[in-house]
């Protein structure tokens, strides 16, 4: 009923969330019962870097949300991501148990190494999924409130709020890169086991994990399209057309997005706990400065305003960042570079723009 | 240092968060001196240039004031300190006897019951007509019924009404930025009338608009007084000239003259430094 009620006016929504569905049913079943040696095999890398892709368009529709609708430029949101990431290697590195190399069931491998004898307190807790899930949630989430309090209260807009957001993501860089920190420094946490038991090499724990992106894709997008619905919504592009005007009106400017810009940056959070476990390492390079202009361009490519295009153009650049980085890798950065003045010149509405024109010329 | 004792306030057990609680009583109007808006003393510079001058300006509950005055006398700024927009540097603004609207937020000052119209038109440009009129609509404007808000039939037929008024019943489903200039007067408009302020602040209504328009906004304008306070700012005199009551003129950031429209005219200053010219 809500779920109807939710995509009555999204035709769009409702393509992807068929395509996303019928992709994800297909690819486990070809994964899982066609036999390897079969041409309809589908390998389980393969399945791997799309859950890997999945887990970037949840970020890319966390993106648009406060881009596309409030008008915020975030160029931190993979901070955002990062930290969600962190927590879930946490909790995977806990998982490890005495298998590591130094054999040590009560310290991770790097904190042995550092010659530490004891589990810093902000490890504490992380042995227990329920609290590293908790925590993957929470620490973004309450990052960006305290962020966004500062921010908003004192109605830093435009341009300067994408710098600080840019030196939030770099400082937490900085931050995680040093050993003391406890986080595994430039190496991070790698080298996970298992997750909730099951052995994160096999194919099965492969395919649950990229069903569960799709699932927090699917109801990611969902909880965006519902907010974007509402009359909330609709106070978000107002703000983000006529900001003086919604204040006029009686609206709470700086509740709105710190709300708002807080839901966004969970659901990044969520994103980087997922993304942790496929691609078996989290380091301080996802909060590199370069990863959230990277987002934008994603959200750009694709579509702003639109949640859809979002996930569209995360996909579409990622699949040519593999495709690319494989074959000319020096170049992917300028590609990149003149893939955004493309699409900021030629296709302001990003590829969902240029299907509506098809469409509407039809 | 002091956002840091913001973080601590926000996050103390104690602390109630400011959206999370009943709108605070001293937001109830109390006009029972008979005098809606209290102007004293008020001064603001901007970089050593008095933008507004010891102003002292008082409008009654509901009367229809005009206020007059050349480019640059400061009505805009007049309009911005009463909501909030722009902080005077000295003097006092009380709304009724008991609200100091220097001490709120605009948002507040919007629902202690001042709504405005800008001089240029803004309107959300992206929402249709329906939709800029639902978001103006008076209540709870928080986050959280924000997000579950419902129209009900009752606020169906509320906006409706508001359509009719304002001549835009047939573009409701139109966008609003692909209105003419004078039908986002009227919109705006319209969305003032939603808000059901008690003070409506209206910043040259008739720029833009036909004979026709600006005959209509006449009435609408004169039918609104009497239950609501309205404070027009205007250039166009035959427009002042057939609303007006009691008219103000600034000149400098202060009032120059005040009195009928008849009596501000023969006034020999006011003709120096404005009709005169
Ligand atoms: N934010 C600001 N910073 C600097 N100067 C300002 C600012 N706002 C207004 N002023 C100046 O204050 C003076 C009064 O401006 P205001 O807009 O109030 O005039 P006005 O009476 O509304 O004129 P108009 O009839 O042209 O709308 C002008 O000289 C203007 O340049
Ligand atoms: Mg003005």
């Amino acid at each position: 009923m809500i779920l109807i009620d939710i995509l009555k006016k999204d035709r769009g929504g409702q393509i992807f969330l068929a395509v996303l569905l019928v992709t994800t049913v297909t690819v486990a079943c070809l994964n899982l019962a066609v036999p390897e040696s079969s041409v309809w095999h589908v390998s389980t890398y393969t399945v791997t870097l799309l859950g890997k892709y999945l887990t970037y368009a949840l970020l890319a529709v966390a993106v648009d949300l406060v881009w596309g609708y409030l008008g915020i430029l975030s160029l931190g949101h993979s901070a955002f991501f990062a930290l969600g990431g962190y927590a879930m290697g946490m909790y995977l590195m806990r998982q490890i148990g005495d298998r590591g190399v130094y054999g040590n069931a009560n310290l991770p491998d790097f904190m042995v190494f550092l010659n530490w004898h004891e589990l810093p307190w902000f490890w504490y807790g992380f042995d227990m999924f329920w609290f590293a899930a908790l925590m993957v949630v929470l620490v973004p989430g309450i990052l960006a409130f305290i962020f966004g309090w500062l921010a908003f209260r004192s109605q830093v807009t435009g341009v300067y709020l994408s710098i600080i957001t840019q030196a939030l993501t770099y400082a937490l860089m900085l931050a995680f890169f040093r050993n003391e920190m406890g986080f595994g420094g430039n190496n991070g946490l790698t080298d996970f086991k298992d997750i909730l038991g099951f052995d994160l090499q096999a194919d099965s724990t492969r395919i649950g994990l990229f069903v569960a992106s799709a699932i927090a894709l699917a109801l990611g997008y969902l909880a965006c399209r519902y907010i974007v619905n509402s009359r909330l919504g609709r106070v978000a592009v107002a703000i983000r057309d006529a900001e003086d005007r919604t204040r006029f009106i009686g609206y709470r400017v700086d509740h709105v997005k710190l709300w708002i810009f807080t839901f966004s940056a969970v659901l990044a959070g969520v994103a980087g706990a997922l993304y942790v476990p496929q691609v078996g390492i989290i380091n301080p390079g996802e909060f590199s400065p370069l990863n959230s202009i990277e987002l934008v361009v994603w959200v750009a490519v694709g579509g702003r305003a639109t949640l859809y295009g979002a996930v569209l153009g995360a996909i579409a650049v990622n699949y040519g960042k593999t495709y690319f980085t494989a074959a000319l890798p020096d170049l992917w950065l300028f590609a990149l570079g003149a893939l955004f003045i493309l699409v900021t010149v030629l296709l302001p509405r990003g590829i969902v723009g240029l299907l509506r024109r098809r469409e509407a010329t039809q | 240092m002091r956002q840091l004792e913001h973080v601590r306030e926000t996050f103390s057990r104690g602390e109630v968060w400011s959206f999370m609680q009943p709108r605070p009583s001293s937001l109830e109007l109390d006009v029972t001196h008979g005098t809606i808006l209290y102007l004293e003393d008020v001064s603001v510079s901007f970089d050593g240039f008095k933008a507004i001058n010891n102003l002292n300006l008082y409008i009654d509950a509901g009367e229809l004031r005009c206020i007059i005055g050349p480019n640059g006398a400061g009505k805009t700024t007049m309009m911005d300190i009463i909501t909030g927009k722009t902080r005077p540097d000295s003097g006092s603004v009380y709304f009724g006897q008991l609200i100091n609207l220097l001490k709120l937020s605009e948002a507040e000052i919007s629902q202690a019951g001042i709504g405005r119209k800008f001089q240029k038109p803004t309107v959300f440009e992206h929402h249709t007509v329906f939709e800029n009129l639902e978001l103006a609509m008076d209540g709870d404007k928080r986050v959280w019924p924000t997000l579950f808000a419902k129209l009900t039939g009752e606020q169906i037929d509320q906006i409706e009404e508001a359509l009719e008024i304002i001549g835009l019943s047939e573009h409701l489903g139109k966008s609003a930025g692909s209105l003419s200039h004078g039908q986002k007067q009227w919109l705006e408009i319209g969305m003032l009338l939603m808000q059901n302020p008690h003070l409506l602040l209206i910043d040259e209504p008739v720029a833009g608009m036909t004979h026709q328009e600006m005959d209509r906004t006449a009435e609408l304008l004169t039918s609104l007084a009497g239950k609501h306070s309205v404070v027009v700012v205007e250039h166009d005199m035959d427009f002042v000239r057939s609303i007006a009551r009691k008219v103000t003129v600034l000149h400098q950031g202060s009032v120059l003259a005040e009195g009928s429209m008849d009596e501000v005219q023969n006034d020999q200053r006011v003709v120096e430094v404005y009709l005169g010219e």
